[in-house]
């Protein structure tokens, strides 16, 4: 947001591999992301792609390869030792991440889940805190929720707290990661019009999501992951309307309302799958 | 012939009463205070997960899971000063069994009460870039005590009956002074009734306390 740097690319991935157990799940995956750019990961569970959204904030630390993001970088080749909780954390508290499962803190209020990070890791003065916690709570539509608990909302209302929680950090870059694939699906718009409006304020963004007509819309460009490795990158429209991979084709025709939105207004008359079952390793 | 019953031959004891009492809650406070500490630090030593500190420690809290206390302070007293060469006070022994006793149950509940915890809530609070600490005393923590303090207070419960096995050491807690009155009077019923009660008067605001904070707290 602040002092523009002129590096073009916010956020820098280079031959990242991460294997759990032995499984590889990332195989040598570089991926660039420019300032401002809107990119949506998406690919079949188990493809690596909430692995590498992971990667990107360092909450899953790679086996190899470089990640960087803003000037934060970090090179993990050739088996250096872990790094450490303090460069961790400073690396974290540039990025903002939003989950499936919100993991807002429960015992803390609504307010008190969006003035943690700023108090406790920038130290920013409770008071000022505060102002800018009832800000962006105002921003997602939540003010009037200021002072409730977190098990008083609804889902849709918990994942937009949880953007405010993420933004009150500063973040240079948004990390969401299925955002909406825990929620029933009339609190699904409420969610993607915060994000919508985050997109459009030019906020640097990586969203893995099974929405296929919201990443058309939303993102600039596409990823499809399959078996830990990017199989297309294109623009939004390009690659979820006209796959050029044949794996993304048949991936994408798993969803219904998601393709047809495009040029085919007869969509053929079956009933929308379900968007593929929610899956811890996606 | 009905026997009868008559607590006033108690009276002239009620000093010696007392200090059984006292020595009864000092050493409840006192090892169980002494057991959180040790209790505590071995949950997070065994969460750091590294093998060469977990590995003993486990064998440690098994061995004093594992045994009754009654044989531990027996064995701590006789057994132990011959092992490492220095004589223990029946009060030292005694310290030390109960509060590793405790410590040992202790330590399993502060360390499943922090294992519960969602690991979502660590990835929230690593991912606003808390450190280890921060996040265990500001998020973790919380949370935890929450679901441990039932069965902390439960496991206080039992460390206060625990500290009656004392008298086998010669500790002058409530049982060995009820003993010792028992020999002076040879009125066992009273004596023993009147201790029953005074344990019970103890402990039952204490679980009292215990299920009023598992009612508010499965809330």
């Amino acid at each position: 947001m602040e002092s523009p740097s002129p590096a073009p690319a916010m956020i820098e991935v280079r031959h990242l591999r991460k294997a759990f157990g032995g499984v590889p799940v990332l195989r040598d995956v570089s991926l660039t992301v420019s300032r401002g750019e809107a990119v949506a990961l998406i690919g079949p569970s188990g493809s690596g792609k909430s692995t590498l959204l992971r990667c990107l904030n360092l909450l899953t630390l790679p086996d190899s390869g470089a990640v960087r993001v803003g000037t934060q970088a970090m090179d993990f080749t050739g088996g250096q030792r872990l790094p450490r909780d303090r460069d961790l954390a400073a690396f974290r508290a540039r990025t903002g991440m939003v989950f499936q499962a919100f993991n807002l803190f429960p015992h803390l209020s609504v307010l008190g889940n969006v003035m943690e990070g700023p108090v406790t890791v920038l130290r920013t003065a409770p008071a000022e805190a505060r102002e800018r916690a009832l800000a962006l709570l105002d921003k997602v539509g939540l003010a009037d929720k200021a002072a409730a608990s977190p098990d008083r909302l609804s889902g849709g209302q918990k994942q937009r707290v949880a953007i405010a929680r993420a933004l009150a950090m500063r973040p240079e870059v948004m990390l969401f990661d299925e955002a909406t694939s825990a929620l029933d699906p009339e609190l699904v718009g409420e969610v993607l019009a915060v994000v919508r409006q985050l997109a459009a304020e030019g906020m640097t963004m990586v969203l893995v999501t099974h929405e296929m007509a919201f990443a058309r819309e939303v993102a600039d460009r596409v990823v499809f992951l399959r078996d830990g490795t990017i199989v297309e990158d294109g623009p939004a429209r390009q690659v979820i309307d006209a796959p050029r991979e044949a794996a993304t084709r048949a991936f994408l025709s798993h969803f219904h309302r998601g393709a047809p939105l495009a040029a085919e207004p007869a969509a053929p008359a079956e009933p929308a799958e379900p968007a593929e079952p929610a899956a811890p390793a996606g | 012939m009905p026997y009868e019953w008559d607590f006033s031959f108690l009276l002239p004891y009620s000093r010696l009463i007392g200090i059984g009492a006292a020595y009864t809650a000092g050493f409840t406070v006192v090892t169980a205070a002494a057991g959180l500490v040790v209790g505590g630090a071995i949950a997070m030593a065994r969460l750091a997960g590294l093998r060469l500190v977990s590995i003993p420690l486990i064998a440690l809290v098994e061995v004093f899971r594992c045994t009754p206390v009654l044989v531990q302070l027996v064995w701590c007293y006789y057994a132990l000063p011959i092992l490492i060469g220095v004589e223990l006070s029946p009060a030292t022994a005694a310290f030390v069994t109960l509060t590793l006793y405790g410590a040992a149950f202790y330590a399993e509940i502060i360390r499943g009460g922090i294992a519960s915890i969602d690991p979502g809530q660590w990835d929230a609070g690593r991912a606003l870039g808390m450190r280890r600490a921060a996040l265990m005393r500001r998020i973790v923590l919380p949370q935890a005590l929450r679901r441990m303090l039932p069965p902390l207070v439960n496991q206080t419960v039992l460390q206060l009956k625990n500290t009656s096995l004392l008298s086998v050491l010669a500790v002058p807690d409530l049982l060995y002074q009820g003993q010792l009155i028992t020999s002076a009077t040879y009125r066992p019923l009273e004596t023993y009734t009147m201790i029953a009660v005074i344990y019970f008067l103890i402990l039952f605001p204490l679980t009292a306390f215990a299920r009023h904070l598992e009612r508010r707290l499965a809330r």
